[in-house]
């Protein structure tokens, strides 16, 4: 059932592959914006980075994730594949790993241009990912979840990012600081309380969510 | 199929309506309904626009619920056992259930993943609708008499025993309406189960067993297909009681 | 007939609040170190309890509205949300008030503080969902779904930032602080949750009656009459 579904998930992105690029573009314009908010300052730019890149793609990721329900809803596809019957949990996980795959590969693709940007450079390649899969599988859980419900609401676009943007706060959070530590260094060996952090958020949602979501798509 | 073992022995009714009731808000789209269809039989829901034949299809699709009365598709209950009434229906709804992005045949090989069956029967069921030269075209390519062909070919590739039609000639040409004759032709021969509710009465008529005539969220008449053109809504006046079919 | 039990909540507790206030106002002694300042822990404290008493009884009775679909528990879960905004805006205002003379700013990222307004904003989203949804029970299901999501978050928030950033006081509870200061503290508790009661009392009548009135429909068999 999980196959089949994210099967479907692929498909769908694939065909609406150019709507990916037009997200990072968001993104990096993002990043470029917020570095004429802090001025010509190199060092304070560098020391931000972590932060700008995060709200960068935590930016995006309201458009990504509220695009991923626009195929859903427009003929009812999602109604469609749920009178099959499908399993609605099968439905929102296949969603979710498809979301976490769309916004870790922004956010990869985000890094070079913060690097850029902002003369954060680093050489923990892996520990950077690490990082970034972490934080955005906890951006996509609750976020994949709130999309299904706004997607069913006519003020959708004000509503994903009020609902999604303060429970995220923790995940935002260790996301910034352990990407911080990476980029500027980790003398005192604290990331990885971040990182535990962060995978206990992930942990969490990732299970109530699915069993939630039933409940916010059936009628 | 077991479930349909189950159709014949437990209950011997195909679908089993008794007071329902549903409502949007302070309106009630279905005041009261009671009817029975036996298996194997075509029922022509007659009724105007907002007489509450779409919410009775979704009803008994299990895509919302009934606020009052009781509803049995198959012998299973639409709130208890939705996932059972589930496997059993199918619908043709006003939305198509399409996504607009893939192809027709990947469309209906979502479906065909989804149901957890083989992939094998897509070719078969886009033919049976004419769609076998469109079926690499993606679906926002398509007019909406093929989407509303696909929509058919959807429901052939299910296999249900029991097929609701929500206005199943809307949208479509000529050579389209005699299509959509063969389909039910078909699925009627399969022994399934079929409402469709459709302006279309003379054509309709002629496919149907038995009609329901809807006004207002209520059943006004129900009888023979054959005489349901003498009740047209507006000709009709409204008769209670139910007739036996 | 509409019970009068909420005004006489209201009312002790208002007449409650008056005499904690002043008792903790001006006979309680000062404080050693902070000085009068600190006496804005006798309303703090005990807005900061309820507070956390009506975040619970919004997820109570969210989660009771998951399981039994009755639309009681999603009026008093609108009532335990709107109530808990309420205290949460007022302890955001007595937290900077109390930030501005001890540490010299008015915001402060202590993980109570911090906690409190991440909640406030997220209760405020889930008000303003509930304001665009018009069907009763779609908009019960989803800020149902959504208060137990946002409930969940408050604990890992709160640990989050302390971690992120902590240079706060002690937690305050009548433990740390001399009976002195003791007493005062516990009469506004009880005075602030007593208006608290009833205030969740009221609204919860509110927000029934407005339900009603939403999707009162006339009954089946007078609509049957009309038609005829």
């Amino acid at each position: 059932m999980l196959t089949a579904a994210l099967r479907k998930e692929l498909l769908l992105q694939w065909r609406t592959r150019g709507q990916m690029m037009a997200v990072f573009v968001f993104g990096a314009t993002a990043l470029l914006l917020f570095s004429f908010a802090i001025g010509p300052d190199a060092s304070a730019l560098r020391t931000f980075s972590a932060g700008f890149l995060w709200l960068g793609l935590l930016l995006s990721s309201t458009l990504t994730l509220a695009e991923s329900f626009h195929s859903e809803m427009e003929n009812r596809a999602l109604e469609g594949l749920l009178l099959l019957p499908s399993d609605a949990r099968a439905l929102y996980y296949a969603k979710a790993i498809a979301n976490w795959l769309q916004l870790a590969l922004l956010g990869i693709a985000l890094v070079p241009v913060m690097v850029v940007l902002y003369d954060a450079g680093t050489l923990q390649l892996l520990k950077l990912l690490g990082v970034i899969l972490l934080g955005t599988a906890g951006l996509s859980a609750p976020g994949t979840l709130y999309a299904g419900m706004t997607a069913q609401v006519k003020a959708k676009q004000m509503l994903l990012p009020l609902l999604l943007f303060p429970l995220i706060v923790p995940a935002l959070l260790a996301s910034v600081k352990a990407t911080s530590l990476v980029i500027l260094g980790d003398p005192m060996n604290q990331s990885g309380a971040w990182l535990t952090l962060l995978a206990a958020f992930d942990l969490i949602y990732w299970s109530l969510c699915g069993l939630l979501f039933g409940r916010v798509v059936e009628e | 199929m077991a479930n349909h073992h189950t159709l014949a022995t437990v209950q011997d009714l195909a679908i089993d309506v008794e007071g329902l009731a549903r409502r949007y808000g302070r309106r009630w789209a279905l005041a009261d309904v009671s009817f029975q269809v036996p298996p194997a039989t075509v029922v022509m829901v007659a009724g105007r626009n907002g007489a509450g034949k779409s919410t009775l299809f979704r009803v008994l699709a299990t895509a919302i619920r009934p606020d009052r009365g009781r509803v049995t598709v198959g012998g299973f209950d639409v709130v208890r056992h939705r996932e059972d009434v589930r496997r059993l229906t199918a619908i043709l709804s006003h939305a198509n259930y399409l996504y607009e992005s893939l192809t027709a045949r990947e469309n209906l090989q979502v479906v065909a993943d989804h149901l957890g069956i083989r992939r094998d029967g897509v070719p078969g069921v886009l033919e049976q609708v004419n769609l076998g030269a469109r079926a690499d075209d993606a679906v926002s390519t398509f007019s909406a008499g093929m989407r509303k062909r696909l929509s058919f070919a959807r429901i052939l590739l299910q296999e249900p025993r029991v097929v609701l039609l929500d206005e199943p000639y809307g949208a479509l040409d000529p050579p389209g309406f005699d299509l959509v004759d063969e389909v039910i032709g078909e699925l009627k021969r399969r022994g399934t189960t079929i409402l469709m509710a459709t302006h279309q009465w003379e054509r309709s008529s002629r496919l149907a067993d038995m009609a329901l005539v809807l006004e207002q969220g209520r059943v006004i008449w129900q009888g023979p297909a054959s005489e349901a053109l003498a009740h047209e809504p507006h000709a009709a006046p409204p008769l209670r009681g139910r007739a036996v079919c | 007939m509409r019970s009068k039990t909420p005004y006489v909540l209201l009312a002790l507790g208002t007449l409650l609040l008056l005499f904690g206030s002043y008792w903790g106002l001006f006979v309680a002694p000062s404080e050693r170190y902070m000085g009068e300042v600190q006496r804005i822990m006798y309303v703090h404290v005990p807005t900061a309890w309820n507070w956390m008493l009506a975040v619970l009884f919004a997820f109570g009775c969210a989660i009771a509205y998951l399981f039994t679909a009755n639309a009681k528990w999603d009026s008093r879960m609108e009532a335990g949300l709107e109530v808990g905004v309420l205290l949460a805006f007022l302890l955001c205002i007595q937290g900077s008030i109390w930030a501005k003379p001890t540490w010299g700013v008015w915001w402060d990222w202590d993980p109570r503080l911090t906690s409190v307004a991440v909640l406030l904003m997220a209760s405020l989203g889930i008000l303003a969902l509930r304001s665009f949804v018009d069907d009763p029970s779609r908009r019960a299901v989803w800020s149902a779904v959504a208060t137990i999501i946002a409930s969940v978050d408050l604990p890992i928030v709160y640990f989050s930032v302390k971690w992120w950033n902590s240079l706060h006081q002690e937690q305050s509870t009548p433990q740390t602080v001399s009976s002195a200061f003791h007493l005062p503290l516990r009469v506004n508790a009880v005075a602030v949750l007593l208006l608290m009661i009833g205030f969740l009392m009221l609204r919860t009548r509110v927000a029934a009656l407005r339900l009603e009135r939403e999707s009162a429909v006339p009954q089946l068999q007078q609509e049957a009459g009309e038609l005829a």
